[in-house]
């Protein structure tokens, strides 16, 4: 095992010019980060809600106030965004969309549709 | 060539542990928009379903698995300073597992009454 310490090292982020699939690559690790990072509160809220009455009318009274939905409309976005690219990758691990053009629109559907998604069931289902 | 294996078990885990966390967070999207419980009873009587947390402790199970992999995978790539990447993953380490043990307490509790 030989490593060559003098192979090129590229790292400012400044000027990374990502295409389309690097972009949803970098963000479904950020997702699954942020998503990761909700589970405490995700507990809480379950823990709150199974405590009685008053827990579960509190749970729902958050989720429902602007800021509940404004937190829950992120969560969802996030959780789309890397449920659908998660799908993506396993898709592109059997073979199907490795070829462009269905290689970077599939990641640009993802990056788009995850939003909408979220934003859609935030507003009809509350 | 325990290296290379431990590799390859993390890669199946992550895409196992995804497959069943996928479908059920599907499965409780359309539960909760679908048939959202009304009120404290309906939603005590949901989780009291033996079946019901059964499947929600899998997905608890499933999910500490996944984010354990993900999470190293990317302290890995991102800490090359090896205290501070110790540190990191035996802090990641123990906030899933009390994260895990937190959780299993709260859905077992109305089975346990």
């Amino acid at each position: 095992m030989t490593t060559n310490n003098a192979r090129p090292l590229f790292l400012n982020l400044y000027q990374i010019r990502l295409q389309v699939s690097g972009l949803l690559s970098i963000t479904h690790r950020a997702t699954g980060m942020l998503l990761a990072l909700t589970l405490p509160a995700l507990i809480l809220l379950l823990e709150q809600s199974l405590s009685g009455v008053d827990g579960f009318n509190a749970s729902r009274a958050l989720l429902q106030s602007p800021l509940g939905k404004a937190g829950l409309f992120f969560a969802l976005w996030a959780l789309f965004h890397h449920l659908m690219a998660g799908i993506r990758y396993l898709l592109i691990d059997m073979g199907v969309g490795v070829e462009r053009p269905a290689f970077r629109v599939s990641a640009l559907l993802v990056l788009l549709a995850a939003p909408i998604i979220a934003n859609h069931v935030v507003g009809n289902y509350l | 060539m325990s290296q290379g294996a431990s590799g390859l078990r993390a890669w199946l885990l992550q895409r196992a542990t995804a497959l069943y966390l996928a479908g059920y967070a599907v499965y409780l999207l359309l539960f909760f928009i679908l048939t959202p419980p009304r009120d404290y009873g309906a939603w005590i009587a949901w989780i009291d379903n033996p079946l019901h947390a059964v499947g929600l402790m899998l997905f608890l199970g499933a999910l500490l698995l996944h984010v354990w992999v993900g999470f190293r995978d990317v302290l890995l790539d991102y800490v090359p300073l090896f205290p501070l990447r110790l540190a990191l993953l035996a802090l990641l380490g123990f906030g899933l597992a009390a994260c895990g043990f937190w959780a299993l307490r709260i859905i077992m509790a109305p089975l346990l009454i």
